[in-house]
């Protein structure tokens, strides 16, 4: 509990001081409450657990004991089908199909797809932002609202003639197909960077311009670094994001080169033989695959929540 | 939106500067201010805004009243696409099955969203507990639909093994027409619950302390003034909430291709797996271009009226 709120429940007792009496020793009302946080902890957790136990258990051992709570035959077997250090044998003999998840190749795919997209994207829309906060300019509110207006177009309406484009200029199976939507702007980027850079104070500015610095100065040295926390903010957002992308790498990336870990886990599952599926392969996949933003998250947990609120609303 | 629009100031706007003394000569260049400047800094996001945004949308229309299989050229063929939509039995399927999902999943995620939202207000303050309730929404849809689609296996899913355990018969989650779109429903709002919270506990903390002393100093009832104090300041918050989560449920995709794909049979194609199946599918980007337009019709009609009729734009806290 905050101190906030103990004060204002003793000025209100001190107000009204008949509410002391009815005071009672355990108060049922927050016990029930903490029991519903509790719960909704634990339902929100315990699948995360159930991933965990899977993917150390052995496959072949799984339809034996899908009731155990704890591993069924531990084993790490999954984690080194997934990461490619079984042979094929070893996997099938583990219950696994056999075939490889090149999983390596994804991982750095969804590196370079994820990095280059959230450098460019919060970049560009930093230079935008500044544009329609600090400078003046004929036309700019009325630009702005359209770039604003672009954020109810649904994705998968643009994704269409979008896909068609990157086939014409032949960029299917490239990640600039891939990155270029992606690379310059999203209207989210630049309206949340707008807010902050019209709340920051304009004398700082002033004060290098009367010394002559050019707006490019002013932008790199002034701007940016006082904007560093939203920034980061940003770009964790984006990074999550992007990591998570599905829908667009479906389209333009099928080619195993290019393929990020999103599509390649949808390929695993698919790849399971029907009669006995690799749940503990494709369990330690999606563990593996989810740990980069687990560790973000980790790092940075708090910027993440408490960065959601109106502005966060995308 | 609009709320936060309304406060900000414009810091450009005060800075007249001495040299405007002489309007004479300099006016038509005051009046360009940083033009120049200004183009070189939203240049990139310029070509991104034009190229992938503007020229799309514009080419998508189009493409709505031409028939078009991805080779050669599109032939202009009218409203033919739309009027193919009316006898169309799977896009009536499509819209039913995804009108479904979105009541389904809108309807239990806002209700457990303020509940969550509300607990977080009131008891649970602790960043920790709000980050453990965001975490489903951080991980890939992908990787909790796959994690459900084990969990809910009809054979060794653990859902279905304490479901026998209990003597119950087990059920077929996504295998069944009848189970795929509320299990499918589930699972979002499972990965949403306590994002949406969070927006809505956002809400709740803009409300000031004092209109809640008042109400317990006149002796309110905690429910009474959940109701009457409560709700009516959130209403806002809530609206903006149901529009941006209502307009995300339309769109409904990850999930649905990697668990069902659609069936069993058409159970669970919902209208964005439908317009996908139809242009990667069966190549007919002409009539896939026609669904997204409808889509993206519905979708501004939902927005419109939620904001006309929920008055989300007009605050009570005046």
């Amino acid at each position: 509990m905050s101190t906030s709120t103990l004060t204002r429940k003793k000025s209100v007792n001190n107000n009204s001081s008949h509410r002391n009496s009815v005071r009672k020793p355990v108060n049922w009302r927050r016990v029930g409450a903490w029991t519903l946080v509790v719960l909704a902890i634990a339902v929100t957790v315990a699948p995360f657990l159930w991933m965990l136990r899977t993917a150390f258990s052995s496959n072949a051992a799984l339809a034996s004991n899908a009731g155990n709570l704890l591993p069924a035959e531990f084993s790490l077997g999954a984690f080194k089908r997934v990461l490619g250090m079984q042979t094929p044998e070893e996997a099938i003999a583990e219950g696994g199909s056999g075939a490889a998840i090149n999983f390596w190749l994804y991982l750095r795919n969804s590196v370079i797809f994820a990095t280059v997209t959230t450098a460019g994207q919060v970049f560009f829309s930093a230079m935008a932002a500044y544009a329609f906060s600090r400078l003046r300019w004929p036309g700019r509110n009325a630009v702005f609202g359209l770039f604003l207006a672009t954020m109810m177009v649904p994705p998968i309406f643009t994704a269409l003639p979008n896909f068609l484009m990157i086939k014409n200029l032949g960029l299917l199976n490239t990640f600039a197909g891939m990155t270029l939507p992606y690379l310059f702007m999203t209207p989210f980027a630049i309206f949340f960077l707008r807010q902050f850079f019209l709340s920051m104070s304009r004398e700082v500015e002033e004060a290098a311009m009367l010394d002559g610095a050019k707006h490019l100065r002013i932008f790199f040295q002034i701007v940016l670094p006082n904007a560093a926390a939203p920034l980061a903010t940003l770009a964790l957002l984006t990074f999550i994001g992007q990591w998570n992308e599905y829908f667009w790498p479906l389209l333009v990336g099928q080619d195993e080169s290019v393929r990020v870990l999103t599509v390649g886990l949808g390929v695993f599952k698919s790849q399971s033989p029907q009669g006995a599926p690799d749940w503990s392969g494709l369990m330690a996949a999606t563990l593996v695959a989810a740990i980069p933003v687990l560790l973000l998250f980790m790092a940075f947990g708090k910027k993440v929540v408490n960065s959601i609120g109106f502005s966060g609303i995308k | 939106m609009t709320t936060l629009t309304k406060q900000q100031q414009d810091p450009a706007a005060p800075v007249r500067r001495p040299k405007a003394a002489k309007p004479d000569r300099k006016s038509f260049i005051h009046r360009l201010g940083d033009l120049k400047v200004a183009l070189f800094f939203i240049f990139p996001a310029m070509i991104g805004f034009v190229v992938f945004y503007l020229i799309p949308t514009i080419r998508g229309v189009y493409l709505s009243f031409t028939e078009y299989s991805i080779l050669g050229e599109p032939t202009w063929i009218g409203i033919k696409n739309y009027t193919a939509m009316l006898g169309d039995e799977l896009f009536w399927n499509a819209m039913a099955v995804t009108v479904q999902y979105v009541g389904l999943n809108i309807g239990f995620q806002t209700v457990i969203a303020l509940g969550l939202a509300l607990l977080m207000h009131r008891v649970a303050k602790s960043t920790f507990i709000r980050g453990a309730l965001l975490l489903p929404f951080l991980v890939a849809n992908v990787i909790v639909a796959l994690l459900w689609f084990w969990m809910l296996d009809y054979q060794l899913g653990i859902v279905n093994e304490v479901i026998s355990w209990m003597g119950l018969p087990r059920i077929a989650f996504f295998g069944s027409e009848q189970w795929a779109i509320p299990t499918i429903a589930a699972v979002n709002v499972w990965r949403h619950m306590g994002y949406t919270a969070l927006l809505i506990f956002a809400g709740l903390q803009s409300i000031p302390n004092h209109v809640y002393e008042v109400a317990s100093l006149d002796g309110s009832s905690p429910t009474r003034t959940f109701w009457s104090i409560t709700m009516p300041l959130l209403r806002p918050v809530m609206v903006l909430v149901l529009v941006v989560t209502v307009i995300g449920s339309f769109q409904v995709f990850d999930t649905v291709a990697v668990t069902t794909a659609g069936g069993p049979i058409n159970a669970s194609r919902v209208i964005q797996m439908y317009i996908y199946q139809k242009a990667f599918g069966e190549s007919d980007f002409g009539y896939a271009s026609a669904l997204s337009v409808i889509l993206f019709v519905i979708l501004a009609l939902v927005a419109f009226v939620q904001m006309k009729f929920l008055k989300g734009n007009e605050s009570d806290l005046d």
